[in-house]
């Protein structure tokens, strides 16, 4: 495995999990990621097509940087994508219709995820193929373990469920789990990554972002004249 | 008309892309700490929304549809499949044009919204709000009124979420939940306000 997997492989393969994550991190990505949460088999679909798609649209544009004309890039990364984007699209309708659907927009719309064209611009770019492709995993997968950690939360306290599967046994069903609907619902969404965020930054105190206004103590008799 | 009275307002308030479809997130974020700039992008944002959507949904009806090329003579043929990247190229093509005229003609509107016309090439939000075009079968008259609806709800949100940053700055937070937790948090609760609208039936 050593011989494969040298020190640049394992460190663009590894950083983007925790230390560099495109969610927490980077901020990119999070346009499309959102709404297919809500049950944990469209997120895995999500994540796999995203981190598909990232992973050979690096290595191809990395293969033809050379040649590409940097006035032009930013179309011809777009037309790599998209094709890419519409093959798995395609085979989406094909051989898995109902998630499909369930996705609708959502796939299409990994055109336009700021992983997607961010590792090409800023990685892709300027590295070989074999990196850039491990990039691409890398940083598809940084954004999948969010994915899957944002899903676990919303389908186990929203259905009671996990891939389907009954965990908690609801209170319709004669069992003692009343589901909570706000989980289901879009906002929830956004309370579990401003956790998960504050959670990371939490365990690694050098993400935390600079105050930007402190907010001192008042000494008695001086507050309230402004 | 009242069709279209009543998508113009589910466009901007019932399904508001940036709130309930979490579109146009990474600009949604990174952009919202002054009003000022929020507004401009969201104006620019309106504008792009109002002209691609409806241009994106002549190209499907008279170009990819199924069928669609039977004017020409040509039957049975199905392009569809090439929606995405028709939409994405007319997307890119129309900013640039967009750009050019903006920079030709009217130059004070260019240099205030100047850095984020190209990045709304990679918004979501435009993006998005064409595929829910296509989805959902809009009809030119509709497409427009979509367009223009949707753009207008994503410039509403941005502008309230830096409303809300700029008062939030000087709020006591946690270390670990400065900047982007709390942003996250904000747009949840304000997701949460959206969903009232949610209620009304037209």
């Amino acid at each position: 495995m050593s011989a494969v997997l040298n020190d640049e492989t394992k460190k663009v393969l590894v950083e983007p999990l925790v230390n560099n994550n495109p969610i927490t991190l980077q901020v990119l990505g999070i346009c499309s990621a959102l709404a297919v949460t809500s049950q944990m088999s469209t997120s895995l679909i999500m994540a796999l097509a995203l981190t598909l798609v990232t992973a050979f649209s690096s290595a191809a544009i990395s293969a033809i940087r050379n040649h590409i004309p940097s006035s032009i890039r930013i179309i011809v990364q777009m037309t790599i994508i998209a094709s890419l984007v519409i093959v798995v699209d395609q085979i989406l309708k094909a051989f898995a219709y109902d998630v499909s659907k369930q996705l609708s927009v959502f796939v299409g719309l990994i055109i336009t995820n700021c992983i997607v064209m961010g590792r090409a611009e800023g990685y892709a770019m300027k590295n070989p193929p074999l990196e850039s492709f491990m990039d691409g995993i890398g940083n598809g997968l940084g954004y999948s373990l969010i994915l899957v950690i944002v899903s676990f939360f919303r389908e186990l306290f929203g259905s009671g469920k996990l891939l389907g599967n009954e965990v908690f046994q609801l209170t319709k069903d004669g069992g003692w789990y009343d589901p909570n609907g706000l989980m289901l619902l879009p906002p929830s969404a956004f309370f579990i990554i401003g956790l998960i965020i504050w959670a990371v930054r939490q365990w690694k105190p050098e993400q935390s972002e600079k105050v930007e206004y402190k907010i001192m103590a008042i000494a008695h008799g001086e507050g309230g004249h402004h | 008309m009242e069709a279209y009275i009543s998508l113009f307002v589910k466009a901007v308030f019932i399904e508001n892309l940036a709130l309930s479809f979490f579109l146009g997130m990474c600009t949604f974020i990174a952009v919202s700490k002054k009003i000022s700039t929020a507004m401009g992008l969201g104006v620019a944002v309106m504008v792009v929304q109002a002209i691609t959507v409806p241009a994106n949904n002549l190209v499907y009806h008279t170009l990819l549809k199924e069928d669609a090329l039977s004017w020409i003579g040509i039957k049975g043929v199905d392009l569809s499949f090439l929606a995405l990247l028709s939409c994405i190229g007319m997307i890119a093509a129309l900013v640039q044009i967009l750009e050019m005229i903006l920079d030709k003609f009217f130059p004070a509107l260019y240099s205030a919204l100047g850095i984020f016309l190209p990045l709304i090439t990679v918004n979501c939000a435009i993006l998005g709000g064409s595929l829910f075009m296509i989805e959902r079968d809009y009809n030119f008259g509709e497409s427009v009124t979509y367009g223009i609806g949707s753009g207008l709800g994503w410039a509403l949100a941005i502008t309230v979420m830096a409303g809300v940053r700029e008062k939030l700055k000087y709020s006591d937070i946690p270390a670990g939940l400065q900047g982007l937790g709390i942003t996250f948090i904000t747009a949840g609760l304000m997701s949460l306000g959206f969903m009232a609208f949610s209620g009304i039936q037209l």
